[in-house]
């Protein structure tokens, strides 16, 4: 069964077409591909309505890929929550739009559940081992997902004022390192020395939440005193493992109390290398079996989407065409 | 009697007080409101909107709209809140829908707002706040408001009525804010 996932809740205008919810025939991100010289479309920096000039080159682009027509496709999965109301708007118009045409069923996926899937797609054997744990780490979301099994969910840990990547593009801009913040931080940071500086990490006592907020006035009061003295790679390395240690501390105190021994990282942050490096070790000292997606599958893309439409649609979840888009909608 | 083009300004001691003041701004505010909010990385922006959505009597966290732009929370009035941090090009406000937010029922809170102020309404109330010295404490904050417009005026006046001792009168050219 091919389904075709679409998702457009943020920055990126994204198509898939993802077969038995396990292969990837085509995953295409307009700000990744070459669209513009291919059709002439633009490229936003930021979500928008230009999503609306990206979606159709996208999907033509993502069957072209897959070496697919429309009437191949049986299912089309897109995200519907939660995320920009103008941005989602477009993708579930696009998505209703070709169910109606194709006669094929649609589903709609909450954004938070197909990052959940981008492991399921990573590692399919993963549905005979729930209950799982995920953290999700990104710009926009920092939370540990507990899975039960498909399509339950509880939220057992979540920041409570900026995301881990958020706190990576912050404090990479008042270090002085351009933009993409997170990137640049990882790359100084794989030759420095983590203990050269001691950035606070805030634990918030016994429980499985974060908080990101206090890392920004830590980075600036110590930039201003140390005034280039230490070496960058050093202080990258050192404010990298202040975000890491907590997330993988988190982590593994959720697997302690949970029992769950199978623990995934998803979204973008989960591309940085300092992360995975310290989940690994946690997870051989811990005995825990850890799936991390390739980073293709950590950013936002509509190949997850799709998988987790196909996963619904087996749970005969398929959708009505008036279902609506919601700007907030937590998991579970 | 505050003249209508005076800005007040408040100096809080620590976190604890920042907070009490957006919990009793939060308690003040009706549907339709608009609180443009203005301040360097780490000045607090995010907790005095969570301070300011508690006061307004919805339960639960804040979190930074940096990467998803704008967030919805629900209440007896709903907050809209914004921030315009990574827009490159303030035209983008318009690509992003900002205008719908300020016809909808509800507060709308923008973080970054000096951004994009040619697309915001023209009645609204402005608050800056400013980080201390590095050599003191870092919890103090300054608070610098602006009232603009008959219904944020009053606001201000109220504001000033709630801290007759703290409040101090300034004027400042309104590019500052």
């Amino acid at each position: 069964m091919n389904v075709l996932g679409i998702e457009t809740s943020c920055d990126e205008t994204s198509a898939a077409v993802v077969s038995d919810g396990r292969t990837i025939l085509s995953n295409i991100v307009a700000s990744q591909a070459d669209l513009h010289a291919l059709y002439g479309g633009v490229v936003p920096e930021v979500a928008s309505r230009k999503h609306v000039e990206n979606m159709i080159p996208t999907l033509q682009e993502a069957l072209k890929t897959a070496h697919l027509s429309y009437q191949d496709i049986h299912a089309i999965a897109v995200t519907n929550r939660p995320g920009l109301l103008g941005a989602l708007l477009i993708g579930v118009s696009a998505a209703k739009a070709l169910a109606y045409v194709l006669k094929i069923p649609v589903i709609c996926v909450n954004h938070l559940e197909g990052h959940v899937y981008s492991n399921i797609l990573t590692e399919p054997s993963l549905t005979d081992a729930f209950p799982i744990l995920i953290l999700l780490v990104s710009g926009g979301h920092t939370q540990i997902i507990r899975m039960n099994g498909q399509g339950i969910y509880s939220i057992i840990g979540k920041t409570r004022d900026d995301a881990a990547g958020e706190a990576f593009d912050k404090g990479a801009r008042l270090m002085g390192l351009p933009y993409p913040g997170g990137p640049n931080v990882d790359r100084l940071a794989s030759s420095g020395n983590a203990k050269a500086v001691r950035f606070p990490r805030a634990n918030l006592g016994d429980t499985l939440d974060f908080s990101f907020s206090g890392l920004k006035t830590s980075i600036r009061t110590f930039t201003a005193k140390d005034q280039g003295a230490t070496r960058m790679e050093d202080v990258a390395a050192s404010f990298q493992a202040a975000i890491v240690d907590v997330l993988v501390e988190k982590l593994k105190t959720a697997a302690e109390r949970s029992g769950i021994t199978t623990i995934c990282i998803a979204g973008g942050v989960a591309a940085n290398t300092g992360l995975q490096k310290a989940m690994r070790i946690m997870a051989i000292n811990q005995g825990l079996r850890l799936v991390i997606p390739p980073i293709e599958l950590c950013t936002d893309n509509a190949a997850m989407i799709a998988a987790a439409g196909y996963y619904r649609l087996q749970n005969n979840l398929a959708d009505t065409l008036d279902f609506d888009t919601l700007a907030n909608s937590p998991l579970g | 009697m505050l003249p209508p083009a005076s800005d007040i300004q408040l100096r809080f001691p620590d976190l604890e007080a920042t907070t009490q003041f957006g919990l009793m701004l939060g308690d003040m505010l009706k549907s339709g409101d608009v609180i443009a909010l203005n301040g360097d990385l780490g000045a607090g922006k995010t907790t005095l909107t969570q301070a300011i959505a508690n006061g307004m009597g919805i339960i639960g966290d804040v979190t930074s709209p940096t990467f998803t732009l704008i967030q919805e929370y629900p209440g007896t009035i709903p907050m809209f809140h914004i921030d315009p941090y990574r827009l490159t090009d303030p035209a983008d406000a318009y690509d992003l829908g900002l205008e719908d937010y300020f016809d909808r029922d509800g507060v709308v809170v923008i973080e970054w707002a000096a951004k994009i102020y040619e697309y915001l309404p023209m009645d609204m109330l402005v608050i800056s706040i400013e980080l201390p010295e590095l050599t003191s404490n870092d919890e103090v904050r300054t608070l610098t408001m602006r009232g603009i417009g008959d219904r944020y005026i009053e606001l201000v006046k109220s504001i000033c009525m709630r801290y007759p001792e703290m409040c101090v009168m300034v004027t400042r050219a309104i590019d500052e804010f």
